[in-house]
């Protein structure tokens, strides 16, 4: 019987690609094309403000209102945001990803491998609020800063009106300072991949053509652990743009995207202006990622 | 070809420390090695794998470092330079293209380094790609290309450079058969034309003496015997060049005794030896065997038989098949056979057994 079954299948692959994919094919179909349809339809429609019901009828009025100065500064902020994080990510993850790719032995390469992923293995929301406590106005940093008879320093740069705050843990500051933790491991690894990847004969053959290390790391390494960094950034860049815990927890009133959607999804019920929200980062992402196809990154896939 | 060293060797030695199992070990790669190469020679390491050759490969190039002693290029001691310090170029036994450059782009990446004109570049790459007849590719990538077309490429990369010394690791172990025997006889004629110096490592016997104008034959981190392909073929100085380079019948002992009076080791190449018929006679410059004919093996152009010597021990001959068909030579299976060569064959090896 099972033979039997066997040999026909065997003698139709094309049946069995499509046993094969059919439910990945519908996952996808339903759950991420589907949901992103609905959210696109519904920021086409609008939120009556007199009675509080969702007019379900074509208008660009939700998107007019999406265009509005403070919205507009919200997206450029949460945008801003998002590529200093990346930015800060790549400076720390290249050195790191680079030693563990090129130098560290078998066992240092284990230990760094597990050092980088084990905090993904706990709770995200325990994570960020154990950062609570850390940039708290009596938490480590600032106890670390009297310490050191800097507490004086740490004040003058809280009074800043552009990144500082009460505390750390109430600043641009502090927002960026956890993003940058909570996402470095997700820079790391794409990095960590592709340098592992290039073959230890091409840096050799690039010195023996008479390139000094700083020239075979512009001409040879970088352009070829470019994937692996676009890689990354596309998850911080990402995940920095949509993300609404840290800047709840850490921000002060003024708005990132992915706060202002769950303030008009969740308090005030305006789904239509949630949704048009919503499309902002994807058409930042898409916007990133034709500047990254632009810079080459795609070309050695 | 002129009379200065291009590469000396200076008592050269590499030492690899190793780590198994918690144990620390060291391996000696490559054991007190002294050796010249002259100017405008094709010289070939050859020995097994692991027997030193590559280490000695990239110590000219400076990937490795000696552990003692020095190397000299053209009488300037280079053993503490870094690679790109060194006059000498490099192809790769896997290539070692840059993907994401084309393959113009990979030629001229010496010439950019050195921040040579774009139009001189340009110039010097249509060259090269010339000499390694792939005119017009170079806008394609190195993916696009196959493994022979890759292997000029990477000459055409090195040589573009216009280095005191050429190295080539392996460079045909990838290739099949016929492309292989065709980039021999190229690799040759293009040396020849640009009157470098190249060092070629490689474990093919048959390869070495095809090119070389002389080999050096390695085992185990030590040079056993260098020379002219016809040297090393026709007069082994140990028995493991003997054994290595072509085929040989190394004879010692109660044989050796037997046939020659002298209880040392020697060699004896198969085609060396004949089969007696009826009319021959075994004159005094000639040693000979009596045996009994246990295999016959056809093999075309000619054909080994495996003789079973009265009192012990196996000799291999070969013959041509000249006059013989495959049924004549099936015939002498399980005979008597008188075996007969030139004492100036029988290579003296030494005392040891």
């Amino acid at each position: 019987m099972i033979n039997r079954l066997s040999t026909y299948l065997y003698l139709r692959p094309r049946l069995i690609l499509l046993l094969l994919l059919l439910p990945p094919l519908i996952w996808f179909l339903v759950v991420y094309i589907g949901a992103l349809i609905i959210m696109l339809v519904n920021s086409f429609f609008y939120l009556d403000g007199f009675t509080g019901q969702v007019v379900h009828q074509f208008t660009l009025q939700t998107y007019a209102k999406l265009l509005i100065p403070t919205n507009l500064q919200i997206f450029f902020r949460t945008t801003l945001m998002a590529l200093t994080v990346t930015i800060a990510c790549i400076i720390i993850a290249f050195p790191l990803s680079y030693y563990m790719a090129r130098f560290a032995s078998p066992r240092m390469k284990t230990f760094l491998y597990l050092a980088v992923t084990l905090p993904l293995w706990s709770s995200y929301v325990v994570r960020v609020y154990s950062w609570k406590l850390i940039l708290a106005q009596e938490g480590i940093i600032s106890w670390f800063a009297r310490l050191l008879h800097v507490d004086g320093l740490l004040t003058w740069y809280l009074s800043s009106k552009l990144l500082g705050g009460p505390s750390l843990a109430v600043s641009v500051t502090g927002i960026f300072l956890v993003f940058v933790y909570i996402w470095l491991p997700y820079m790391i690894l794409p990095i960590q991949t592709a340098l592992e990847r290039v073959p230890k004969s091409l840096i050799e053959a690039s010195g023996d053509l008479g390139a000094n290390p700083a020239q075979t790391f512009r001409n040879v390494i970088l352009p070829l652990a470019f994937p692996g960094v676009i890689a990354g950034s596309i998850f911080t860049f990402s995940l920095t743009l949509g993300d609404f815990i840290v800047p709840s927890l850490f921000g002060n009133s003024s708005f990132f995207i992915g706060k202002a959607v769950l303030t008009y999804q969740g308090t005030s019920g305006n789904i239509p202006l949630a949704a048009a929200f919503t499309m902002g980062p994807i058409v930042i992402m898409i916007t990133y990622l034709l500047i990254a196809r632009k810079l080459g990154a795609f070309n050695a896939l | 070809m002129s009379d200065q060293v291009a590469v000396e060797f200076k008592d050269v030695s590499r030492v690899f420390s190793i780590q198994q199992e918690n144990q620390a070990g060291s391996v000696r790669a490559v054991d007190h090695v002294s050796l010249q190469i002259q100017d405008g020679e094709f010289f070939s390491l050859l020995g097994p794998s692991g027997s030193g050759k590559t280490t000695c490969l990239r110590m000219i190039a400076g990937f490795d470092r000696p552990s003692d002693g020095e190397i000299l290029l053209y009488g300037k001691d280079v053993s503490r330079l870094p690679p790109y310090e060194r006059d000498v170029n490099t192809v790769f036994q896997d290539y070692a293209l840059f993907p994401h450059m084309s393959v113009g782009e990979n030629i001229a990446y010496g010439l950019m380094i050195k921040k040579v004109a774009e139009t001189e570049r340009n110039k010097r790459v249509d060259e090269m790609m010339d000499l390694v007849r792939l005119p017009g590719f170079a806008g394609r990538k190195p993916a696009q290309l196959s493994g022979g077309q890759r292997q000029r490429v990477a000459l055409a990369r090195a040589l573009i450079n216009h280095p005191k010394v050429l190295l080539l690791d392996e460079p045909l172990g990838a290739l099949d058969l016929k492309l292989r025997q065709q980039m021999q006889v190229e690799l040759k004629f293009i040396q020849q034309r640009v009157g470098i110096t190249f060092i070629f490592v490689t474990h093919d016997q048959e390869e070495a003496l095809t090119m070389s104008d002389r080999i050096a034959v390695f085992s185990q981190g030590k040079i056993e015997q260098v020379g002219t392909p016809a040297e090393i073929y026709e007069h082994p100085t140990t028995s493991f060049v003997a054994g290595f380079v072509g085929v040989s019948n190394l004879v010692s002992g109660e044989v050796a005794k037997r046939i020659t009076g002298s209880e040392a080791t020697f060699s004896v190449r198969p085609e060396k030896i004949h089969l007696a018929t009826a009319n021959d006679k075994v004159e005094s410059d000639m040693f000979s065997a009596d045996g009994k004919v246990r295999d016959v093996i056809y093999l075309g152009l000619y054909t080994r038989y495996l003789v079973e010597l009265d009192g012990g021990g196996d000799l291999v001959v070969v013959e041509q098949n000249l006059k013989t068909t495959s049924m004549d030579v099936m015939k002498i299976k399980n005979q008597n056979i008188r075996l007969f060569w030139k004492k100036e064959h029988m290579r003296y090896l030494g005392d040891q057994k």
